[in-house]
Formats: C-alpha cells, structure tokens, sequence
C-alpha cells in the first residue's frame, strides 16, 4: 500500500508551472490510479477553466450516449436455447409427445393389450434424433458443417436436447399407466446411444431408420398380434437393459472422432 | 493510417494458407474438381470460371465441408485430406455458402452470436465481435430484426457478416455480390480490400469487374482444373481486339478460356 501523496505535491502536480520532478510526478501518477480520494483532491485544485472543460465534455458524452439506441440486452435464455436444440426439432418433438399420449390414452381403455408405451419408449426419441444432424431437415447445415463447434459435441448436444423433453414425456406416460419406469427409459437411452453409435459408421438417418424398422418388426408387431408383452420388456429385465444402455453409450462414446463432417448420408 | 494488427507481425508457420496439390473432389459421382493446383497467400483472389467449372465444389472442400476425393489440401499448415482433427483450422476459416441456409426465427444478432459460438470464439469477446461485423456490413439497423423479413441483399450481407466475424485467416466467398445494389457492391469491395490485408481471401464471381476492382490476384478454373493464376493486369493483357467482351478484363477472361479450349480439343 502506497503512502497519500501530501497535499502540497498534488498541488505542484496539477499546477503546471510549479515544475514537479518527473519522478515525483510518475509516482503521484500511479498512485493516484488506484486512489479515488487524491483524484478528488486533484479535482478541487484544478483551475476553473479547465473544470468548465471537463464539464462540458462530460454533458456533450452524455448527450451523444442518450441520442444512441441503447446496447443490445443479454438474451442469456434465448442463446442457450440455441445451443442445445434447434427449431426443426419442434414438430418431430411435439409428434413424438403426441403419440405416446395416444398410446397412453389407448392402455387406459384396453388395460389387456402389452403396455403400448413400453413397446414405443425405445423408438421415442429416434425421429428426433435424426433430425439433429441432418443435411435435409437443417436449412444452415452447410454453415454449421465448417465451423469447429460441428461434429460429435454438437450431436451430443442436440440429442440431450431431444431427450430433455422426450424422457419426461416417457416418465409421464408410465407413471400415469403404471408401468415399470425403468423399462420405459432404460430402452430409450439404450436406443438413442445405439443410433448414434451406429450413425458413425452408417449415418445417423440410416441408424435410426434401421433401428426402428428392427425394433417395430421384431417386437412391436409380434407383441400387438399375440397380445403378449415380449421376453425382454418382461420384469427383471432392467438389469440387463442398463447394463446394455452403459455400453451402448460407451461404444458412442468411441465415435467421438467421428461426425467431423456432415456426410451425404446424414 | 492503420493499425498494424498481430497477425501481420507474427511469422507464420507454413508457406502457403491455401495449398491443394492434385486435388479432387467429388460433388454427388461426379469429380467436379479434377486434378487442381493451387496456392494462395494474404490478399484477395477472385476465383472465376464458367458454369460448372467446379468453383462451388473447390469452396465447398476448401471450406472443409466435403472431403476431398483424392491429392493434397492444406490450409494455413494443416493437413484436412484425411480423418485428422479439423478444429483448429476450422477456428480460422469464414465460408459463406453459394446457397445460404438460415435460420429464419433468429434475428441477425443472434444469427451472428450463434455462428461465432460454433466458431468457438472467446464467450467474452463475441458481443463485440458480432456488433463489429454486422456494423461492417452496413446491417446495424437491421440487427434485431428476424432473418425472414430481410430481403435478399441484407440477407447476403447477414452472410458476409457471420464469415468475418472471427476475423478469420481464409476468408471463402462463393457468389458474395449477388443480389447486393451497385452502391452495396462498392462498399463490399472497401470490405474485401480491408478483410485481405491480412487474411486471405478467395471470391468466387461471375462479375469480371468485381475481380478487377476488388482482387490483387486472380484464379480461372475449366472442367476441374486451375487455367490461370495472375494480377488483374496481367489478365487484362491477355485479351485482343477479337475477343468476347465489353472491358480489357472480360477479353482477356474470354482469350484465356478459348485457348485452354483449343488447347483441351486438339
């Protein structure tokens, strides 16, 4: 901590004739920086003529800030919506809520039929998450595609994003027809880190198509004809589905240098 | 007078900021680039060739978006031919598309913010940097208005101003005065002179004039390959009287093509 200069040397140092040594003059210089008092002892010695000067300075800045549109407000919300959705999500997420409702709607009235929201939860998020990285349904594909940001993070991102609204959608629908929980989204993560493991090496159209053409063959429709629910949404089964969702999203995870560009394919 | 930036004092690591050695690429099974050299340094190239002489393709790959097919592309020192990490080159890149996909919720404002987002520019320097560019395009006023209510010029302009706004050290413009007014076009090329001080800067056009304004060096490719590489001078002195064309530049671009032609026939 720096001493106050003495009054007498701010005096010699705002008197211009008064002739301060140039040593002296630096140090009260620094000082005075960082010390709001002496800049107001300064202040009051200065001559009249230049305390005009200054006055009228500062009312002609502030006029010229008041004539100026005001700075643009931080839009915080709307900039992290950007980063983790995009808006040609909506329609695939709002398609996606509305048909597990349906499905919800129709266990309610035929509480014989196997649950209709387990057998979907798998398949929920894929439309979605197809979309996310693709060259047809992103306008600015092109754009994103070379910047640094594009690749696996920004898939990472979108499908979170996806997930955000399709995973809550799933909780509601199980709870409210009392189904497992666990069964309901263990298959849905277990399906969305499938698609983007497979996407590295097909594309993620592709994977996701695939997976759900699988998925709706092998066990939706045999489910729906014989009126049973299938060997692997049995109870007890949870154990397996985590264990399967753990390396699925490890196998995604080894794709991390991949998706560094937006393939035809996508 | 001009400040000096950092950028021009700092010695650089690799000869060349663009350097393609034998490059191909493909755009759908056709090879619209076949067999190209080129290499580019600080300034402003103008990029010129008749429909379908592969100038989108070359952008597209330049830009990292398309991999290429087959020979060399490095950009400012960096290898992006193979499956190598493209971040860090990307950062240095601005590439406005020949077909420009948007956004058309977002206003200009955040269209730029987000773009400089996915360039990974610093949180803290981005609102600055976003004002700046979009004050350079002459798009200030506009700034909050939504993408879908400009017209096609401001929309040209919100384009230009999302590649410069990391002041980025390959500058790629596929048809950047389409749609811009004669006054706008002027001001474009002040734009062009400044940005290629330092950077370089490689304008794809069909407007001879443009190149001969605004470009310190100029590039004509046919059928894949690079014909020409020269001063605007140098190109006007290539034309004779019996060459197409209504200005010395256009004759000499038409002088150039036919001969590469006769050449190509024999």
């Amino acid at each position: 901590m720096t001493t106050h200069p003495s009054p007498a040397v701010i005096a010699r140092y705002t008197d211009r004739e008064a002739g301060l040594d140039e040593v002296t003059a630096w140090s009260v210089e620094v000082h005075l920086e960082d010390c709001a008092d002496c800049r107001a002892l300064v202040a009051d010695s200065t001559a009249d003529d230049s305390r005009d000067l200054l006055a009228r300075v500062a009312a002609a800045l502030d006029d010229d800030i008041a004539a100026q549109p005001a700075p643009a407000p931080r839009r915080r919300w709307t900039a992290a919506r950007h980063r983790w959705t995009v808006w040609q999500l909506t329609p695939w997420l709002i398609m996606t809520v509305a048909v597990l409702a349906c499905a919800a709607g129709l266990q309610a009235i035929k509480p014989s039929m196997p649950s209709l929201v387990m057998l979907l939860a798998p398949v929920a998020p894929l439309p979605a998450v197809a979309v996310a990285w693709s060259r047809r349904h992103d306008p600015a594909w092109e754009l994103i595609a070379g910047t640094a940001a594009a690749g696996f993070t920004m898939l990472l991102r979108r499908t979170a994003g996806v997930l955000a609204v399709v995973v809550p959608a799933l909780a509601v629908a199980s709870s409210r027809t009392g189904v497992s929980l666990a069964l309901t989204l263990l298959p849905c993560l277990a399906f969305a880190a499938a698609t983007i493991a497979l996407g590295a090496l097909v594309g993620v159209r592709r994977a996701a198509i695939g997976l759900g053409v699988t998925w709706t063959a092998a066990v939706i429709a045999p489910a729906l004809v014989t009126t049973e629910l299938p060997v692997m949404l049995q109870p007890g089964t949870s154990p397996a589905w985590a264990l399967l969702t753990l390396a699925l999203a490890a196998a995604a995870a080894a794709q991390s240098t991949s998706f560094r560009r937006l393939t035809s394919h996508n | 007078m001009r400040t000096v930036s950092a950028a021009e004092t700092a010695p650089t690591t690799y000869p060349w900021a663009v350097h393609a050695q034998g490059l191909r690429v493909r755009a759908g099974r056709h090879v619209a680039v076949d067999g190209l050299d080129l290499a580019l340094n600080t300034g402003v190239h103008g990029l010129l060739g008749p429909n379908g002489a592969g100038k989108t393709t070359l952008m597209r790959a330049l830009a990292t978006v398309l991999k290429p097919a087959g020979g060399q592309l490095s950009l400012l020192g960096e290898q992006v031919d193979g499956r190598g990490d493209l971040r860090l080159v990307r950062r240095g890149l601005g590439y406005l598309p020949q077909q420009f996909g948007f956004y058309p919720r977002f206003t200009v404002r955040e269209f730029v913010e987000y773009m400089a987002w996915l360039k990974e520019m610093p949180k803290t320097v981005v609102p600055g940097a976003t004002q700046r560019a979009i004050e350079r395009v002459g798009l200030a006023g506009k700034a909050d208005a939504r993408m879908k209510t400009l017209s096609g010029g401001m929309l040209r302009r919100a384009g230009i101003a999302q590649a410069i706004v990391n002041d980025p050290a390959v500058l790629l413009l596929d048809e950047p005065t389409v749609g811009l007014d004669p006054e706008q076009r002027l001001d474009f090329r002040e734009l062009l002179r400044d940005v290629g001080v330092d950077s370089c800067v490689l304008v794809s056009t069909h407007l001879v004039e443009d190149v001969v304004a605004a470009c310190s060096d100029v590039v004509i490719m046919n059928e894949g390959r690079t014909v020409y590489q020269g001063t605007p001078a140098d190109l006007m002195a290539q034309g004779g009287d019996g060459d197409a064309g209504d200005s010395p530049a256009e004759r000499g671009y038409s002088a150039l093509l036919r001969r590469h032609r006769a050449v190509g026939n024999r």
